[in-house]
């Protein structure tokens, strides 16, 4: 029987705001697992009279920063957690949390590649994860990132993927902005479609392995195009942020 | 560590009364149809489409499409909770019970599990208690319309009173055990049974 899974009461540490819409909260856990990028956390919140809220949250954070998990949490203005999260949380306060959770959606350089990642809105989190195990560990993995934005500043992690881009080690950072680019803009400025799949994906041949996060627009039709495209169905997997993702 | 932390400035969106009854702990309304899924959404055409129970039965028994159909269906309205937290109520389906497939077959006595698989790879396990007595079905319609692919069209077993990951999508049978063995989230750290109202996660819940 596997070891259960315990709330634990974590300190919030830091709290760095993404973009107008997403905060990356790093968290401090008394007791911390190394996780596989890609898993989420639980995180219950608590009112006086017991009434209780859980939602999950991807780790945005590599299992090789040690004691801390960052979760990036995205507004959504109705929601009933993310708005708590953006508008009240501080630094110091304590969170309850349990995971890391998640079985399938991972991957770690063990599992190899080429990797493709293509990530809408807050869908990057998880793949961002895998990012940053990669570069921690200097993995030459040939890896793709294609992440559909509405705007650059809508872009979460946006620096940092900048960064990483730039350091030519097999990291293909490409953007896609489907409402408004910024001047001079010349690259992708529409909804993934097959197309940009084939071309992003080009480079990596067919035996690459791709994950997929985002609304299930998107996740549905990348899955579809990448299975026209000759990728086999194993080797696509897949995490959906529905609108209900509060 | 204290069993309740209370996190400070939270009071919560609260539902009105006679839905919170219905809606299992950590649980959150949604008045959507959310899709969640491990990989690519199989293309099943209804021409290829089959069920078959096999395993510990007399003998096996294989519907296609247009047989499935002619089986007695039912109407069911039934509240529905995902384990990635969102419950809907009342969601409508048309299906075959699953209690009307298993009188097609006899059962061997040491028959107390299934494995429900589906096309595309993706198998849960079930024990037989929790199926019978017109507590599962398999759907084809949803809210008046054939069963869309993302939601596990053609057809999808429903099991309401378990985490939705039980309602295996794109279900192709079931293989009838006598022990159980996990299936696909199940062996990946997801409870064995998955209850609601137990808030049966994950394993050792």
């Amino acid at each position: 029987m596997a070891k259960p899974l315990t709330w634990q009461s974590a300190t919030v540490e830091a709290i760095h705001p993404e973009t107008a819409r997403a905060k990356t909260f790093t968290f401090e856990l008394p007791d911390w697992i190394p996780h596989r990028a890609g898993q989420h956390y639980d995180l219950r919140l608590t009112a006086p009279d017991g009434y209780q809220a859980e939602r999950s949250y991807s780790i945005g954070s590599e299992p090789e920063r040690q004691g801390v998990i960052d979760l990036t949490v995205e507004r959504i203005d109705d929601g009933e957690v993310s708005p708590y999260m953006h508008d009240v949380v501080a630094v110091g306060d304590r969170l309850e949390l349990r995971g890391p959770i998640g079985g399938y959606f991972v991957w770690d350089i063990e599992l190899g590649g080429p990797l493709l990642l293509v990530g809408g809105g807050s869908g990057v989190v998880p793949l961002m994860a895998m990012i940053r195990h990669r570069a921690a560990l200097k993995s030459p993995v040939p890896t793709s990132l294609l992440y559909s934005s509405r705007s650059a500043d809508d872009v979460i992690y946006a620096g940092e993927l900048e960064r990483l881009g730039a350091q030519h080690d097999g990291l293909e950072v490409v953007h896609t902005f489907t409402r408004q680019q910024p001047a001079g803009w010349a690259g992708y400025q529409r909804r993934i479609d097959r197309t940009m799949l084939s071309e992003v994906s080009g480079p990596l041949g067919k035996t690459l392995r791709a994950y997929v996060c985002g609304p299930t627009i998107l996740v549905e039709l990348v899955a579809n195009s990448l299975l026209d495209l000759g990728i086999a169905a194993s080797q696509i997997r897949t995490e959906r942020f529905g609108p209900t993702g509060t | 560590m204290a069993e309740k932390l209370v996190s400070r400035g939270f009071t919560g969106k609260r539902r009105q009364p006679e839905r919170a009854g219905r809606v299992p702990p950590g649980q959150y309304l949604v008045n959507n149809f959310p899709v969640l899924s491990a990989g690519p959404t199989p293309r099943i055409r209804t021409e290829q489409w089959s069920f078959t129970i096999d395993g510990l039965v007399r003998q096996p028994v294989t519907w296609t499409w247009t047989q499935f159909l002619e089986l007695p269906s039912k109407e069911y309205a039934v509240d529905i909770s995902c384990v990635t937290k969102w419950t809907q109520l009342d969601m409508k389906w048309k299906a075959v019970g699953v209690d009307t497939l298993l009188e097609a077959v006899e059962l061997d006595a040491k028959a107390a599990f299934i494995t429900a698989h589906s096309y595309g790879g993706y198998t849960t396990n079930l024990a037989i208690p929790d199926i019978v007595n017109d507590q599962a079905f398999i759907a084809y319609e949803y809210d008046g319309k054939p069963l869309a692919p993302e939601h596990g069209g053609p057809a999808r077993l429903v099991v309401p009173h378990l985490y939705f990951w039980k309602s295996a999508k794109w279900v192709h049978g079931f293989r009838i055990e006598e022990r159980e063995r996990l299936g696909f989230w199940e062996s990946l750290g997801y409870h064995r049974r998955g209850d609601p109202w137990k808030e049966e996660r994950y394993s050792g819940d």
